[in-house]
């Protein structure tokens, strides 16, 4: 496919990798502005209470300090830290200072000093008095009648959805087609089993931070490591009452979000003190308060219950999930809808289905985004009652996915059913690589040679397994994005766009798309991405939408601005626009003469029709092409000691076609293995008082080099018609796919099934010795 | 406050003295002192943004002291070369795809060039223990890993020129 193209599809290394290697590039932290004033937070160690009295006089006459933030002097607006399209889909349940806390990490007040010594040991001069309240820990304590209710406080939803504050329910959905009693009816089997995973913490390297600062207008400046620039915007304008002209949010390099940084929990903080105190300011967190008091993945307990015939038909699904919000509440609509929405389409032959879940308030950290998005969650479940039910009928695994899954050409009553928290945007599938991604991961991890072969080698015993999942490509008919491409007399172009590289290459992708439209080669596009001042709007990196939704609105973008070059060049070459071919920045005429890219922007900027080369383009996607994958684990069972050794893991992935594979595969690469360390070792341990007892990376387990396992990654080749030169998103899909394939390929070695993340030792153990 | 300390390091080539507080660790002296190129991922010593090489050993800077490291030479990744000649393992790194979100490359970059200093034919493993200590969440290593086998290659063949 690749060989129609001169940009799309090819492996360059991204445009800031030499100058990151170099040391060069900047991140929030820095930059280093005149003598910034630094925040330390006062956390709550209390999981739920009321806050009686604050005395903080002592530590407002203590050396450096100029400011304390607390409920007292700070605005109450309600709002959500959701770094999401406005009116947000998560519940308006939160202030910046609270008089109430709800979890061991909520912040109860925050100390402005010269330095951040000064600010820390001045949090200790602050006397708070907590009325401590029952806490909640456990989801299904939760929602049980007389349970004490987190949130009483006038909390309310920006958009009509169910929320029931009263119950600690912080969202609701059931939906669902056909008829349940009947599916199951015409079932020989029932598979019914209940499945959980964890807490979990995204872990990017850089921690949260943010850096403000005046401009020489007096402007305020918010330079944030942050993953929705407008977002932050907003929401700091609407919670801190400063107008939007007066603020400008710039991204610079970020050091990884994974969903983490689609919040807005420190910006507005750090922007009130500025305003007040008309100073910069600076926060930057401690690893420590990354893991207790931003966010994390949604711990969620899943239940399924699957009819299934001797032939393989699936009669009937039934869905229950419960998802734990945590103390608040953002994203727990749209992530629990996702964990039916990307999840319940892969397998649309099924007639009766119900998709019912709640979203739960408790006294524990707050969940947010995080790669994949349910979608994880969902899979973990679906897949190993898909392995159940084709071992039930005889089938083996690969063959039975392959008969049953969705294809090109087909749709799902579930895609119409349920969307982002509302209903959903019917679509058709057009691109799906998932059969052939099926057997080309097959092949690479040798299925045939080694599943159900149960090798032996001395305590340990082998098996291989499999998972499929597919997600999506943005948001349809909610998420825009936008860009301006303006071309320089050296025939390069400026590219300004919203959309916010995080790591990820999309400033790479989104030149490499350019480029191709406008029929030059990708080095020659200027990329500045998210700075509200210049770069128009974009909703921001989230739900796997840069490279289809802003990559489509660069895509037209272009095109408007080749058109404008032909125009010129017909003009200067006196030749009919459709007679001119264009070539790697030339245009030339059928008798041979050529201008080059560089003369044409001459010709306009100064000779004749005088105008600047520009365009600009916005987006909405009206569908979300789903990609795919089918990822394989290849693993031993200690059985002496229950732990599992991960040989291989092979990812399969159809994004469409890759328009820069090198930056696909790092892509796959990365989310596999957050999905490993996700299904064997990473896990928030609290305590009886709900208290995270390991919040460092030495406790907090993820993987390192000698850990990880070879990974072997294949990007199927289709090619989506609807996506700019054939793409489809990568960005999270492959988070999905590692913990089910692990828990499949213990089932295929030592005939156990693992429903609940993570897999420890003992885990793995117990359950052997229960046999 | 008041017992401030008044250090001398070598930092990549160049002399120079600080005022530090005696508590402070390494990391936060060189950031503070502008080498932003060293990063803080933890300042628990357990991901390896911050490392830097001290006196020919890597570190992480941020559990050495400030001050236990007067007089040492100290190398961070912009030692090694600069955007306009880039050392042959930012090349690689680069060139391989193993910098996205680049923030725990220069530790992986100066975790590389020690492991090269002492062995120009690294196997998988060597590579692997040598690495061990710097944790990405970005790449899965995978490329980090072919990274550290071309840098090897590039550099011998720079020998042989
Ligand atoms: S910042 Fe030093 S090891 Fe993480
Ligand atoms: S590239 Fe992001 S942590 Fe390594």
């Amino acid at each position: 496919m690749s060989e129609k193209f001169t940009n799309a599809g090819h492996s360059h290394s991204k445009i800031d990798s030499i100058a990151l290697a170099c040391g060069n590039e900047k991140y929030t932290d820095d930059f280093m502005t005149d003598t910034p004033l630094h925040i330390a937070f006062l956390y709550s160690d209390i999981a739920n209470g009321i806050i009686s009295s604050i005395d903080y006089k002592a530590a407002e006459q203590a050396d450096g300090v100029k400011l304390i933030l607390y409920h007292g002097n700070t605005p109450d607006t309600l709002h959500t830290t959701a770094g999401q399209g406005y009116p947000e889909p998560s519940p308006y349940d939160c202030r910046m200072f609270d008089k109430k806390v709800r979890f061991v990490g909520d912040r109860i007040a925050a100390v402005v000093a010269d330095t951040y010594k000064q600010a820390e040991a001045a949090l200790k001069l602050i006397k708070v008095e907590i009325e401590q309240l029952p806490a909640l820990f456990d989801i299904e304590k939760a929602i049980d009648a007389g349970s004490p209710v987190i949130h009483s406080d006038d909390e309310y939803p920006a958009i009509p959805v169910t929320y029931k504050p009263e119950e600690n329910i912080a969202a609701e959905i059931v939906t669902g087609f056909g008829d349940l009693e009947k599916g199951f009816k015409q079932a020989d089997l029932i598979i019914d089993e209940t499945y959980s995973m964890q807490y979990a913490s995204h872990c990017a390297t850089e921690p949260h931070a943010v850096s403000v600062h005046f401009d020489e207008r007096g402007r305020l400046v918010i330079i944030t490591a942050t993953q929705v620039p407008y977002h932050v915007r907003r929401i700091v304008s609407i919670v801190c009452g400063i107008e939007i002209k007066n603020i400008r949010v710039i991204k610079p390099r970020v050091g990884g979000g994974f969903g983490g940084k689609q919040e807005v929990f420190l910006e507005q903080v750090a922007a009130l003190a500025a305003w007040r105190l008309k100073r910069s300011i600076k926060i930057v967190l401690s690893r420590k308060e990354v893991f207790i008091s931003a966010r994390t993945r949604h711990a969620m307990r899943s239940r399924i219950k699957m009819g299934v015939q001797k032939d393989g038909t699936i009669t009937a699904l039934d869905v229950d999930d419960l998802m734990n919000a945590g103390a608040y509440a953002p994203h727990a609509l749209t992530v629990l809808s996702n964990a039916g929405a990307k999840v319940l389409p892969l397998f649309n032959k099924i007639e009766n289905l119900r998709f019912s879940g709640r979203s739960v308030y408790t006294n524990l950290p707050v969940g947010g985004a995080y790669r994949g998005y349910g979608a994880t969650q969902g899979y973990f479940a679906l897949n190993q009652h898909i392995d159940e039910a084709a071992r039930y009928c005889g089938e083996d695994f690969c063959e039975y996915v392959k008969k049953r899954h969705i294809k090109s050409g087909e749709t799902s009553r579930v895609f119409e059913a349920l969307g982002e928290g509302k209903e959903g945007v019917r679509q058709f599938i057009k691109s799906c690589g998932l059969t052939e991604c099926i057997d080309r991961g097959a092949k690479a991890i040798e299925w045939e040679k080694l599943r159900g072969k149960k090798l032996r080698n001395g305590n340990r015993i082998r098996g291989v397994g499999a998972a499929v999942a597919m997600q999506g490509s943005g948001i349809p008919e909610i998420d825009m994005a936008s860009c301006h491409i303006k071309m320089n007399e050296d025939g390069s172009f400026n590219l300004n766009t919203g959309a916010t590289d995080i790591g990820t290459g999309s400033d790479t992708i989104l030149a490499q798309i350019a480029a191709e439209a406008l029929k030059t080669d990708y080095s020659k596009m200027i990329v500045l991405s998210s700075d509200t001042d210049t770069t128009p709007f974009d909703t921001g990196a989230y739900a796997s939408s840069t490279t289809y939704i802003t990559g489509n609105a660069v895509k037209q973008c272009a095109l408007k601005v080749y058109d404008l070059i032909l125009k010129a060049a017909s003009e200067m070459l006196g030749a009919d626009k459709n007679e001119l071919k264009v070539e790697d920045s030339k245009v030339s005429s059928r008798d041979g003469r050529t201008v080059e890219y560089g003369e044409i922007c001459a010709f306009r900027l100064y000779t004749s029709g005088q105008l600047q080369i520009q365009a600009s383009s916005s987006f909405v996607a009206h569908e979300s092409p789903p990609p795919f994958t089918a990822q394989f684990a290849d693993l031993e069972v200690d059985i002496e000691t229950g732990e599992i050794i991960l040989n291989r893991i092979a990812a399969a992935v159809d994004c469409g076609h890759p328009l820069n594979p090198l930056l696909a595969e790092g892509q796959v690469e990365g989310a596999v293995l957050n999905g490993i360390s996700y299904a064997l070792t990473e896990d928030y341990i609290f305590n009886s008082n709900g208290r995270m007892t390991n919040p460092d990376l030495g406790r907090y387990k993820i993987f390192n080099t000698v850990d990880t396992p070879e990974i072997i990654t294949i990007l199927a080749d289709t090619y989506e018609d609807t996506g700019p030169y054939g793409a489809k998103s990568v960005g999270e899909i492959a988070l999905n796919g590692p913990a089910p394939a692990i828990a499949n390929a213990v089932y295929d070695a030592v005939g156990i099934r693992l429903r609940h993340t993570p897999f420890t030792p003992e885990k793995v153990w117990k359950l052997l010795n229960e046999q | 406050m008041n017992n401030l300390l008044i250090v001398n390091y070598v930092i990549n080539g160049k002399d120079v003295v600080f005022t530090i507080n005696p508590k402070d660790s390494l990391l936060k002296v060189l950031r503070d002192n502008g080498y932003t190129e060293v990063h803080n991922g933890c300042q628990t010593g357990d991901c390896g943004a911050c490392v830097v090489i001290l006196n020919g050993r890597t570190v992480n800077s941020c559990m050495v002291l400030a001050a236990s490291a007067k007089d040492g030479e100290i190398l961070t990744v912009k030692a090694l070369g600069d955007i306009h000649n880039p050392h042959p393992i930012q090349r690689a790194f680069a060139e391989s795809g193993a910098v996205q979100c680049g923030f725990c490359t220069p530790g992986q970059i100066l975790s590389t060039y020690a492991l090269l200093l002492e062995n120009h034919d690294p196997d998988e493993k060597d590579i692997r223990r040598a690495l061990d200590g710097n944790i990405c969440r970005c790449t899965g290593y995978v490329k980090i890993l072919e990274a550290v086998k071309l840098a090897g290659r590039l550099m011998k063949e720079a020998e042989h020129v």
